[in-house]
């Protein structure tokens, strides 16, 4: 239990005065002697209160807690009850040194959620190593990395191997295997062996920063909820100035009532109704889900996205390397045609081209190939030794003017290849469904009220459907161009009424995830574009966080409900009594101080999921 | 220009959503959003503010400071 020293102090006070109160009270004393004796407990506790109820009433700021509470403890005092004003002094400064724990408390332990930092790192500097904080190495330098220790930045492995715990970024604890020239990210922990690592990125702009720094600013994008709870609290609050002043005036002027009476419960129903409760509460439900999300390798980059989760009835996939695992094997191919295709398509960075010249595994000849021209969604055509090839797809080769046979298969993936103006061949290849996107799809239809699924993707029909055929997707859009999945994207955002989700891989698809209500991107893994590109950055290939995300967000939007109901419920039924006289001062500040920390605590129900 | 700023002892939850609006309403600012939680306020404006936050700062809450990261 950390206290700061501002906190320390409070208690402190509060325990002398405590003492003292009961000290005095217990004491003989009687008339003036006992009133000053009362007084200095109360200066101990009540002093600072007062001070700045008065500085607050001179910045214009006069009806708030400390006024109240300044007041209620003077009228006690003038009114003889001596014990009352100091206990309900004490009492309230309690109350507030627990919400402002309680506040304090949750701040730290989801900022505890992403502890991924090092606070030291070992660097190799003129051949010794030096132990420095991680903020003090530059690019290019070399860091050597313990078994056990946390990795400071990013880099490439130079020497060692080793496996890596990833749980911290991605909340997958199957060990990693990293070698020599693999890229390494800051944040995962260290296991066997000792690597040496040269440093790609200061720390400022290591992933761990940048994960950091993006769920921290996350808590600026308010969900609607909360952005409505600061509106509600604005108007309200004058609204109950305004009750209270008419409770506190007309039941005397016009009923003859007690003025003391009247007064009295104006005033608590001014402690009571104070919106704090609900203005911490609210915002804090959120910041937890999202510290909790990150603590599994889901990145949310606002609460809206969060809360307009709970809304979504619209799943819409990108098939490759989302659906499936993104990597193609070469399933078989006809004489030339793995050649023609390799030599093609050795600078691609297409999965298909990937695939082919890694199946290839023989050298290409460089020089013979000129005038490489890719086209997306259809092909890639060069010049090899003077003479056009082309690989692509069927309808690529048709805009070639290659007579193609009338029995081209099709229910592979097919690369077709051309040499000289003449058909030669094809490379079938093979993309293998994720295990977990079949129970993905279950689950969200079961369990999250998904009404909808749909595969997008610029791969072939037979293939599309056969893929969704197998888990479960109910729309299949194939063969688009990248421009043609915006366009669909368009459809069902006005076609359906819930939020529509697009999960892809981020790296070609921004404009779609960028167009969705919200946009998923997998297997970022330290990829810069999908996490600019993205709403919510899922950091490895595992479908399954998708539902969990929804989980997530259906308990985050549960315990913001509950807690505002229970908030509204308690305060108003407070109110309530206060108005007949049923309350006293005590149940006031419970309705106030006591209610916040309860929600807060509510609030942080939020991390055991 | 986007300013990042962090507030030091913001002790109230009521207390941030008026600085929040009060900031919102200088003119040259095209965003101001606070968080409470985590004690951050994201500022996009045209024309240099840091003076007029401080005050609207100290008025509502004294005892909180202005740092910019």
């Amino acid at each position: 239990m950390n206290l700061s020293s501002h906190q320390k102090c409070e208690l402190i006070r509060i325990a002398t005065a405590t003492l003292l109160l009961i000290g005095v009270w217990i004491s003989p004393l009687t008339e003036t002697a006992r009133l000053i004796a009362f007084l200095i407990p109360y200066g101990i506790v009540g002093l600072d209160i007062l001070i700045t109820s008065i500085r607050h009433i001179g910045h214009g700021q006069i009806f708030d807690e400390t006024f109240l509470m300044s007041i209620a403890t003077i009228g006690a005092f003038i009114l003889g009850e001596y014990p009352e004003a100091v206990c309900v002094m004490i009492f309230f400064k309690v109350g507030t040194l627990f919400e402002d724990f309680a506040i304090t408390r949750s701040r730290k332990s989801i900022a505890e959620l992403m502890n991924l930092s090092p606070e030291t790192a070992t660097v190799l500097r003129n051949g010794t190593e030096e132990i420095v904080h991680p903020s003090t190495i530059s690019i290019g330098e070399t860091i050597v990395i313990k078994p056990g220790e946390k990795v400071p930045l990013d880099g490439l492995v130079r020497e060692g191997e080793s496996t890596l715990d990833t749980a911290a970024l991605t909340g997958e604890s199957i060990p990693r295997h990293i070698g020599k020239n693999d890229e390494i990210i800051s944040g995962c922990i260290n296991l066997t062996g000792v690597l040496t690592v040269e440093t790609t990125k200061s720390s400022e702009t290591s992933t761990v920063s940048r994960i950091l720094e993006l769920v921290e600013s996350a808590s600026v994008r308010k969900a609607k909820t909360e952005q409505f709870i600061t509106r509600f609290s604005r108007y309200y609050t004058p609204i109950i100035v305004s009750i209270a002043v008419f409770i506190a005036l007309i039941p005397p002027l016009l009923f003859h009532q007690d003025w003391n009476d009247w007064i009295f419960r104006a005033l608590m129903l001014l402690v009571i109704s104070c919106p704090c409760a609900l203005v911490i509460s609210v915002p804090l439900s959120f910041f937890a889900g999202i510290g909790t999300a990150s603590r599994h390798g889901i990145l949310v980059k606002g609460g809206n996205y969060l809360e307009s989760l709970t809304k979504a009835d619209t799943f819409i996939f990108d098939k490759t390397g989302t659906i499936t695992t993104g990597t193609f094997t070469v399933a078989k191919h006809d004489k030339n045609a793995l050649k023609i295709a390799a030599y093609a398509g050795y600078k691609s960075s297409h999965p298909l081209s990937i695939s082919i010249v890694q199946a290839w595994n023989n050298p290409i000849p460089y020089t013979r190939i000129q005038n490489i021209q890719e086209y997306s969604g259809k092909g890639i055509s060069a010049q090899l030794d003077g003479k056009e090839i082309l690989a692509g797809n069927i309808p690529f080769l048709q805009e070639h003017n290659i007579i193609l046979p009338s029995s081209l298969p099709n229910t592979e993936t097919v690369v077709v290849t051309a040499h000289n103006g003449v058909y030669s061949g094809c490379v079938y290849l093979h993309d293998t469904v994720k295990p977990d996107a079949q129970k993905t799809i279950t689950a969200l239809k079961r369990d999250y009220h998904v009404k909808k699924t749909v595969l997008l993707t610029g791969d072939r029909k037979p293939v599309a459907d056969a893929v969704s055929r197998q888990i479960g997707i109910d729309e299949v859009h194939a063969e688009l161009l990248p421009q043609q999945k915006v366009a669909i994207l368009e459809t069902l955002l006005h076609s359906q009424t819930g939020k529509t989700v697009y999960t892809g891989d981020g790296i070609n698809d921004a404009p779609v995830l960028a167009r969705a209500d919200i946009g998923i991107a997998m297997g970022a893994f330290g990829s810069d574009a999908a996490i600019e590109a993205a709403d919510i950055v899922l950091m490895d290939d595992s479908l399954e966080k998708i539902p969990f995300l929804c989980k997530i967000a259906r308990k985050t939007k549960n315990i913001v409900n509950e807690n505002i109901v229970f908030i509204l419920t308690v305060k108003f039924s407070f109110l309530i009594l206060s108005g007949i006289g049923l309350t006293t001062m005590w149940s006031a500040i419970f309705a106030d101080v006591g209610v916040a920390i309860i929600a807060i605590l509510n609030a942080m129900r939020m991390m055991h999921i | 220009m986007k300013i990042t700023y962090r507030l030091n002892h913001l002790c109230c939850g009521t207390c941030a959503a008026k600085i929040e609006r009060a900031i919102q309403k200088l003119p040259g600012v095209t965003e101001a959003s606070l968080s409470f939680i985590t004690q951050k306020l994201y500022l996009e404006t045209e024309t240099e503010v840091e003076d007029e936050i401080k005050k609207i700062v100290h008025k509502i809450e004294p005892d909180c400071t202005l740092s910019r990261i």
